[in-house]
């Protein structure tokens, strides 16, 4: 019998349960080398070989190359593990989930300012708000990102 | 004997911790939040605890994906501040009471909560960030937070945490526990975390301050209510993050007013409620709660 998921339905989230947590387990066990300074050395003075030695998935890899947060998420991440490659790289707690939403790091520091996204719209997936699938990217970052791609 | 006489509710976000560190206390979009311990910091001077019983959760720090305890209570003599990944927090070290937390875990082990029993760990900010913002800075070197602390850690890291209800009935475990400690110790329990804030995906950023207010007067005045709200509600209301919010539920459980799972004494004093938005991605609450 399956187990019961009532979070599947949230919109923009994705819940780091069981079934993630196994996916994840190497990307998250990189994430956590990077605790060490040395560790932070030797991953910044070669991302690639660094990675190589971990039995990460190829895909996992090229999501941290990218720094594509709902990317490593998508495949097993955890943003509290996923944190430390943002330390490493001295980004922010703030910088790191605006990187997740397409915008800028002014335009989210702004919402934030403002009292943050409303959660009107954003309870369950199928409804309008400006978590959903529908408006994405939300801001002129990941709009310049597409026109780019 | 010893006796729990307080509790302390607290967000713990870790760029609080980098505003102190890094003297940003005094600018305009800090100045709000500090202000809003100012009363704390007081109230921690005259209200000196022997003990600090200290709910919070680990972010992927002392625990990796090799161990996920539920619940963990640290029962050794010292703590170091970790390096989670921006180096350690210029803060001291934190001193734990070895025999207490020992007598705490053998007794609420006993009490049928299944706790894993911690000699050795750094501490992240979820723990130091609350002892920052209560006890105000302190030299890492020369300086020493008020009083020990057992650290309490609850995974709210990988799904499913454990329930509001679950927290709620060991904090009425972890005060028999103190209360059957012969030493006369004046002992605070402290929960840390919350409250609204998601800090992953499209939704990031989310703030639910009416939810979060709500919650906050249940938490306070009606807390058997509060321990039946489902991890659901948390995660869509108060974003993925929110869920640190269950861990209050520990703390709240742990007042004199509460026993067998229901409100039967006096109702705690409330000496200090505060809620503001932002700190970084999320929404800080603050209260103190003294039993009568």
């Amino acid at each position: 019998m399956a187990l019961e998921k009532p979070y599947l339905d949230v919109p923009g989230t994705i819940i780091f349960d069981a079934e993630q947590s196994r996916k994840g387990y190497w990307i998250n066990q990189f994430c956590m080398s990077l605790m060490k300074a040395e560790n932070r050395e030797k991953f910044k003075a070669n991302e690639r070989v660094y990675l190589d030695s971990w039995p990460m998935t190829e895909e996992q890899k090229q999501a941290v190359l990218a720094r594509d947060l709902n990317w490593c998420m998508r495949t097993g991440g955890n943003i509290y593990f996923l944190a430390k490659i943002g330390a490493t790289d001295g980004k922010s707690f703030q910088q790191m989930a605006g990187s997740m939403t397409g915008m800028t790091e002014e335009e989210y520091r702004n919402m934030m300012v403002n009292g943050g996204r409303s959660i009107e719209g954003n309870r369950f997936i199928g409804e309008d708000g400006t978590a959903q699938a529908q408006h994405q990217p939300q801001g002129s970052a990941g709009k310049t990102a597409a026109q780019k791609a | 004997m010893a006796k729990i006489t307080a509790s302390v509710y607290t967000s713990h976000v870790p760029a609080i911790g980098a505003a102190l560190d890094l003297g940003k206390t005094h600018e305009p979009y800090w100045q709000p939040v500090f202000e809003g311990y100012e009363f704390g910091k007081k109230w921690m001077k005259d209200n000196k605890p022997d003990v600090i019983f200290l709910v919070y959760n680990d972010h992927a720090t002392a625990f990796s994906l090799d161990m996920i305890p539920t619940f963990a209570i640290g029962t050794a003599a010292q703590y170091q501040p970790a390096d989670e990944g921006w180096g350690p927090r210029p803060v001291p070290v934190v001193k734990g009471h070895p025999e207490l937390a020992s007598h705490i875990a053998q007794s609420v082990i006993q009490q049928d909560f299944d706790l894993t029993i911690i000699n050795k760990m750094d501490v992240d900010h979820g723990l130091t960030v609350p002892l920052s913002l209560m006890c105000g800075e302190q030299d890492p070197v020369k300086g020493a937070w008020p009083c020990p602390v057992i650290p309490f850690a609850v995974n709210v890291v990988q799904y499913p945490v454990p329930s509001g209800q679950r927290c709620f009935n060991l904090g009425q475990a972890i005060r028999k526990a103190v209360e059957s400690y012969d030493e006369d110790l004046n002992v605070h329990i402290w929960g840390t975390g919350g409250m609204s804030h998601q800090l992953q995906g499209a939704r990031a950023g989310l703030i639910n301050r009416e939810w979060d207010n709500q919650w906050l007067d249940m938490m306070i005045n009606d807390p058997v209510a509060c321990a039946q709200v489902p991890h659901i509600d948390y995660v869509r209301e108060a974003g993925s993050e929110g869920i640190e919010l269950v861990m209050w539920l520990i703390a709240r459980g742990a007042m004199s007013d509460v026993n067998g799972g229901k409100v039967t004494g006096k109702a705690p004093k409330l000496a200090k409620r505060f809620y503001h938005v932002p700190a970084s991605n999320t929404a800080v609450g603050h209260a103190i709660l003294e039993c009568q």
